[in-house]
């Protein structure tokens, strides 16, 4: 029943996670073409919208990470121009990205995140916000981490251990962006569950369903940086994660919900943290645009779970089409 | 195990990724965990695009050569040579290319025989056959902290121990070396090599005093260590006096007219030519020799024949005065970029003066700067690039912890245009102004710079040497700058 359609892959950019944008987009073209897709790719640069309006293609696949692919951007673009694309709409992007609105908004709902404070640099510049750290450092606690509010560079996430470090870790941060979230540091096991939307094509709504579970398992105890984790090599995948199945269960239930708070379409992955002394479980952040390479989280999941990668490919790009 | 095709038939039933990926996995070499992509790497490729500013490269300026001569030049290998440069050479290369090799080695005062040459695909290659010769696993190299950004990829694919001995402005303490390799001794482990850029070292800029060399030949002949001998940029000094390499320096140690035999020195024609010819060279104790050429012919069986025979047929060219013209294109290089250093030190001056710190190199490519030690030149090189447009290498990449030297930059200054140094540094200098305020604005201090590199400790009293490093000078306040550069 597969249709051939015309699809553009976006892919590349300008944002930091260009390299992993492009291996996506590779991966992802392959499976196209394997379904039996026409396949255009495009490089999310100046020309993309007059390259988009000239092809004029029937859909257009995101495969964009961070800047301009995941915070809505590119998504406001093409509703613009009347393009269909694959996953989420701008808002969600928006919601997802953002991780202090993020963050206000699962604490709202109930759901666990850690606690955190927001601070805009130019709070700093302009409100005198500097006065306020002390308070926010107090009520966070050390060892704590500092993220850009927006942007997945592993590059940009700070920690501080002491209060020496704090101003380091904020100028480091506010490099990426000009908010940052300040948030309690976690210790214990790296999760991430993938979600896909329930209901196929022509189908009645479902709920959204949880893929299993992946655990990101560091080759060394203790990380000095955000950088060597995310650094190839020097983390195993295990898949489905070696759980207790309440766990699991409660980890899937907690991505769903917080797929469905956000608003999340075609697919997303929600990164958990399962804390080392309590035995919590906390939600860290929703990604839009998760990695597609032959290496990424998504793909193994749908792996385990029996999905192949053209499958998954196809269901993606079923979400842009049930729009 | 199937590794080829992707599966064929339809498509639909591939079973592909998470699989495909643990099959992969296992049958990667224990080396390729030594291979490891870095998130600063990747921006690092980022910032290769024509509106940014890129002080960043390790780029000599090749826009100067002159057109019309390469092409005669391209045109006569062409037609005189067709079968010849078409075709295969010998591994150890060609002889007409080993004689130009004789004769810039001997421009830098060093002799060395056609036969003890090697040529390579780049001074690259030479760091690759040295550690494939040398290097098992765990080896212990020592290296100069900073080091060659460009050699730390190569010592980590071969899973070598890298211990690195902070450099100051007279290059690497031999003092420091020493304790290093008591250190070692004591664990009961000695270094494969000693790797060091004597000249201009990049990314530090400074240079090895005289004495250092001396002391670093005896040191190395008392306890038979064999040392890289790095030196892309010899001949590009823009003051003082060349010094002796250290090649040169332990064949005069052998005596009897011999040459040296615990030197491996690295060459190349990137820099005093092009990077784009490929053309290194290695001159090396004839039993190393003999490994670095088997090793070569596992690599790539011999180097470009076509550009060995451009090369040949450029040391044949005469200027105008009747002299080599590579020795006259050698002296407009040094001109050049003899302008461009004092382009780059007066811009530094203007910009970062009492922020930051910077090395005053005699020669070479490269400044190596400074920052608070607050300050990440990682998080520093994605605000610039993101909200100024330039580029210049973190100092991390000089480390092979991929920790150290954060608070570090190597600014290039020779193969960018005058106008473009000034504009970058003076765009560096505003994005670390922002940082440096910001930071003021969360501590109410002020900005702390360490010198580059130390002022060289007095070793040894024939070792007093101050004239490299510029150190810190406290002039105009920063906060009446800042306004200024709004």
């Amino acid at each position: 029943m597969s249709l051939t359609r015309r699809v553009a892959v976006l892919k590349g950019g300008r944002s930091l996670e260009r390299a992993v944008s492009l291996r996506s987009g590779a991966h992802v073209q392959d499976a196209l073409l394997r379904l039996g897709h026409e396949v255009v790719a495009v490089d999310a640069g100046p020309a993309l919208v007059p390259e988009l309006l000239e092809l004029e293609p029937d859909l257009a696949f995101i495969a964009l990470h961070g800047r301009d692919g995941e915070d809505g951007t590119v998504q406001s673009l093409l509703d613009a121009i009347g393009l269909a694309y694959t996953g989420s709409g701008p808002a969600a992007c928006m919601r997802c990205t953002n991780k202090a609105l993020a963050k206000y908004m699962m604490r709202e709902a109930g759901i666990p995140t850690a606690p955190f404070h927001p601070l805009a640099e130019l709070s700093i510049k302009e409100l005198g916000a500097a006065a306020a750290t002390a308070r926010i450092q107090d009520s966070i606690g050390f060892p704590l981490v500092v993220k850009p509010a927006i942007g997945g560079s592993a590059l940009g996430v700070k920690f501080a251990r002491t209060e020496e470090e704090l101003p380091g870790a904020l100028v480091g941060a506010f490099s990426y962006d000009r908010t940052v979230v300040i948030e309690r540091y976690l210790r214990g096991r790296d999760l991430a569950v993938s979600v896909i939307d329930g209901a196929r094509e022509g189908e009645q709504p479902r709920r959204p369903l949880a893929l299993p579970v992946v655990e990101a398992v560091p080759r060394e105890e203790e990380f000095y940086d955000y950088e060597s984790r995310y650094q190839i090599g020097m983390t195993t995948f295990v898949c489905p994660a070696e759980l207790p199945p309440e766990t699991t269960a409660r980890a899937q239930g907690l991505a769903v919900e917080v797929y469905e708070l956000l608003g999340c379409r075609g697919v997303a992955r929600v990164d958990l943290m399962l804390e080392r002394d309590t035995g919590e479980l906390w939600v860290l952040e929703t990604n839009v645009v998760p990695g597609m390479t032959e290496t990424s989280l998504l793909p193994q999941a749908a792996d385990a779970a029996g999905i192949t990668f053209e499958e998954l490919v196809e269901r993606v790009l079923e979400s842009a089409t049930a729009r | 195990m199937e590794l080829s095709g992707s599966g064929g038939g339809d498509g639909r039933g591939t079973r592909a990724t998470a699989h495909e990926l643990a099959r992969y996995e296992a049958l990667f070499a224990a080396r390729t965990r030594g291979m490891k992509s870095s998130a600063m790497r990747e921006m690092m490729a980022l910032t290769e695009r024509p509106d940014v500013i890129s002080l960043a490269g390790g780029l000599p300026d090749t826009s100067t050569f002159p057109p019309e001569l390469y092409s005669r030049l391209m045109a006569k290998v062409a037609a005189d040579s067709t079968a010849r440069a078409l075709q295969y050479g010998p591994t150890e290369g060609m002889a007409a290319t080993v004689d130009c090799i004789v004769e810039v080695m001997a421009a830098e005062g060093t002799r060395v025989e056609p036969s003890e040459v090697i040529v390579t695909t780049g001074g690259q290659q030479v760091l690759d056959l040295v550690c494939k010769t040398l290097i098992d696993p765990g080896d212990v190299i020592v290296a100069e902290a900073p080091t060659y950004p460009g050699a730390v990829p190569t010592f980590s694919a071969y899973q070598a121990d890298v211990e690195q001995v902070e450099i100051d402005a007279d290059g690497m303490p031999i003092d420091a070396l020493e304790s290093t390799l008591d250190r070692l001794s004591a664990q009961g482990r000695r270094p494969k090599f000693i790797y060091t850029v004597p000249n201009f070292q990049n990314p530090g800029g400074v240079t090895m005093s005289l004495a250092r060399r001396r002391r670093l030949i005896a040191l190395a002949r008392e306890r038979e260590l064999l040392i890289l001998e790095d030196n892309p940029y010899g001949l590009l000094r823009y003051e003082g006096e060349p010094l002796p390499t250290l090649y040169s320096l332990d064949a005069e140690a052998v005596g009897r007219g011999g040459t040296s035999d615990l030197v491996i020195y690295l060459g190349t024609f990137s820099k005093i030519l092009s990077p784009g010819l490929r053309l290194g060279w290695s001159v090396a104790p004839r039993p190393v020799l003999e490994k670095l050429n088997l090793g070569k012919q596992g690599a790539d069986l011999c180097s470009s024949s076509v550009t060995q025979m451009f090369v040949a047929a450029y040391f044949a060219e005469r200027a105008a005065d009747g002299g080599p013209e590579w020795r006259r294109y050698v002296e407009e290089l040094r001109a050049l970029y003899r302008t461009r250093r004092d382009v780059m030190l007066a811009a530094l001056e203007e910009h970062f003066v009492g922020d930051a710190t910077w090395t005053r190199p005699q020669g070479g490519l490269f400044i190596w700067a400074t920052l608070d030690e607050r300050i990440d030149t990682t998080d520093l090189l994605a605000l610039a690039r993101k909200t100024e447009s330039v580029a210049f290498v973190p100092g991390r990449a000089a480390f092979v912890d991929g920790r150290s030297g954060a608070s570090s930059m190597r600014l290039n200054f020779a193969g960018v245009p005058e106008e473009r140094i000034r504009e970058g540094v003076r765009r560096i200098g505003r994005a670390m102004r922002e940082q440096l305020g910001l930071l003021g604005s969360l501590t109410g201090t002020s900005a702390k710079a360490r010198p580059p590199v130390a002022a060289p400790a007095s070793e040894k009293a024939t070792e007093r040497m101050a004239d490299v490093v510029a150190l810190p000078r406290r002039g105009e306040q920063p906060a009446a700058r800042r306004q200024r550069d709004r």
